[in-house]
């Protein structure tokens, strides 16, 4: 006797994609973004340790490759070496995974690069949660770690198109900053929007008269389709995506939150630190009486596993954001 | 800037003997000490043992080495000193102050509310100062990047970083120490102040550090290793540096063995510590032990 039972999923390769099957998208867009500012700009030089090819660093390194400095698995070198690089005018991108970044060269960021404002980018790769690999490499709260380093710019680029706008902006913009990196094939879904990415902008994608989503990162991807999949049940949802953590777009979101509607944060992100704790504290400052809704990580280590599994196990996929805001409204 | 600004650089002199050379160095080393004295007593207290320490090194550097403009520190093809050890800020505006970068009567500021010369050396402080060191660690990575950099804008201008052995223990300077060797970069030279002494006491104590030589030699830098407080040596061993850089394209490491509080009799034999005390009354004897002591060596 046979039993037919669904295929358990698998971990997989590390930087597992998060695009739905059959879901436009486009290849290593921060690569050929960086290969194309490049072009416009000959100050820019990009930089890694070890990881050119997993955070698309090698489309520049090909294209670029005297412009292109591998530093080795050194993350303290890398760091320092990106501002020593500025120091003399260049403006480097340097790449690793969000973790090494966040947590291993934090004093290098903030001393050699931060503390005298020079123009180094931090490429972060798998941000939140787009690995299965477990905490090593998870890194769930990256944005927690950076907003308190004075004088760094945070992005949380949704998909391919913010990702391609954001590069040039990140180059001409003075001081240092920080890309959560999406890599690989990339979802394109804001190019169905009325939207540009403009640093340090947050951006209405369409109104509602229920419920208002605030989101950042690949969340906002999910919040499109939580609203689509909402007005199902008849309920009317806007979203506010608001790619630029620090500075962070406080005046178009609390006009967005200043109303009767129910308000949600959706982030890749822990629930301490990350995009709700920086609306709340708009919120707050601003002396509106809101209650504001988290969707995002828990605060704690999390699972090794399929990427799947793990989005619905922590609240991630539509599913589970439409089954919270129904909960909500009740 | 005008591009027929002389460059301000002692370097060799046309002419000049290897004597009169040392002995121009070892009177800007006089006078970086006479400085350091001076903002230890308005301080009151200070890294004043270490400044003397380094001040031969700091006088290598800045009366012999260096390119730069004293009066446009930011000229883009001045060559790079990085003060690792920001508490060595003392001996570096000591020297600044030598090298005309900064006006000598700014010195009394040290340390002070407002003043443009805090106790840890500052980039967005102090004119002269490239880097913000102080975390412990951090110069040979930046001077890896600065040196890159310099290379690829087809700079000849050369990278200096002052690290001291405390400074071995960090591993962020052996991840620097292999991307030097990696690269290839013969304009950097990485000066080690090996004065033994660590915060919490000597360094074969804290952590051992030694046998140093072998350990950079092992890393691919052209090393060598002298007496730090010995101005012949010192110069001697610059001038082995940039042959080899020119031959080899090997970064190079300069080892400088010296003693705390060199130059100064009183504060030689007292008992080491990263912070030397020094009492209110003592600070006139200690520079009159340090001009005695030069003017006896000058005269001989």
């Amino acid at each position: 006797m046979s039993t037919s039972t669904a295929p358990k999923l698998k971990t997989s390769a590390m930087i597992a994609s998060f695009a739905d099957p059959g879901q436009k998208t486009a290849s290593a867009p921060f690569g050929h973004a960086l290969v194309k500012a490049a072009q416009d700009n000959d100050k820019i030089v990009g930089l890694t340790a070890d990881l050119g090819k997993y955070t698309d660093m090698h489309i520049f390194a090909q294209a670029c490759p005297e412009r292109f400095f591998q530093m080795g698995m050194a993350e303290q070198l890398l760091f320092g070496a990106a501002a020593g690089l500025a120091e003399t005018g260049l403006v480097p991108f340097a790449s690793t995974y969000s973790v090494f970044a966040a947590r291993r060269a934090y004093d290098f960021l903030c001393l050699d690069a931060a503390e005298p404002n020079l123009n180094v980018n931090i490429v972060g790769g798998l941000p939140g949660l787009t690995t299965g690999y477990g905490p090593s490499h998870q890194a769930t709260e990256d944005m927690a770690i950076f907003r308190g380093m004075p004088n760094l710019t945070i992005v949380d680029p949704c998909d391919s198109l913010d990702i391609e706008q954001a590069v040039p902006q990140l180059a001409a913009s003075a001081g240092p900053s920080y890309l959560r990196l999406l890599r690989g094939n990339v979802p394109t879904v804001l190019d169905e929007y009325d939207y540009s990415f403009e640093l340090g902008k947050a951006k209405v994608l369409r109104g509602g008269a229920d419920v208002v989503f605030i989101s950042s990162g690949l969340m906002t991807m999910r919040a499109l389709q939580a609203a689509k999949a909402l007005a199902a049940h008849h309920v009317d949802v806007a979203v506010v995506h608001a790619p630029t953590i620090k500075p962070f777009d406080a005046a178009t979101v609390l006009a967005e939150l200043n109303t009767d509607r129910l308000a949600v944060t959706l982030e890749n992100h822990s629930a301490v630190g990350g995009l709700f704790e920086t609306v709340a504290s708009a919120v707050v400052t601003a002396g509106l009486a809101k209650r504001v809704v988290p969707i995002a990580l828990p605060d704690q280590f999390l699972d090794a596993g399929a990427l799947p599994t793990l989005h619905d196990r922590y609240g991630l996929t539509v599913q589970k954001i439409v089954a919270k805001v129904l909960g909500e409204l009740g | 800037m005008a591009a027929t600004q002389a460059v301000q650089t002692a370097g060799r002199i046309p002419g000049e003997t290897a004597t009169e050379r040392t002995a121009r160095v070892s009177g800007a080393a006089y006078r970086i000490r006479h400085h350091a004295l001076n903002m230890g007593e308005v301080q009151g207290q200070g890294y004043v043992g270490q400044a003397l320490g380094a001040a031969d090194m700091l006088a290598a550097v800045y009366a012999d080495q260096l390119r730069f403009r004293a009066d446009d520190p930011e000229w883009s093809g001045r060559d790079r000193f990085l003060l690792s050890t920001g508490h060595y800020a003392i001996g570096h505006y000591a020297a600044l102050a030598e090298a005309g970068i900064i006006p000598v009567e700014e010195l009394e500021t040290y340390g002070s509310d407002d003043s443009r010369l805090p106790m840890s050396g500052m980039s967005t402080y102090t004119p002269g100062m490239e880097i913000s060191g102080g975390s412990l660690g951090h110069g040979l990575s930046i001077a890896v990047g600065i040196a890159l950099g310099l290379r690829h804008q087809g700079s000849t201008a050369r990278v200096y970083n002052f690290l001291s052995d405390g400074e071995l223990d960090e591993g962020s300077t052996w991840e620097a120490a292999m991307g030097g060797h990696h690269h290839h970069l013969g304009n950097v030279t990485a000066m080690v102040d090996i004065n033994a002494l660590q915060a919490d006491g000597k360094t074969d104590t804290v952590l051992r550090t030694e046998p140093v030589t072998e350990k950079w030699e092992a890393f691919g830098w052209y090393s060598q290793r002298v007496d730090g407080n010995d101005i012949s040596a010192l110069l001697a061993a610059f001038d082995n540096a940039a042959a080899q850089a020119a031959a080899t394209g090997r970064p190079s490491v300069i080892l400088c063995d010296t003693k705390v509080g060199r130059g100064v009799p009183l504060l030689e034999d007292r008992e080491k510590a990263h912070f030397m005390r020094i009492e209110e009354h003592e600070w006139q004897t200690c520079r009159e032990q340090l001009t005695a002591g030069y003017e006896e060596k000058a005269s001989r």
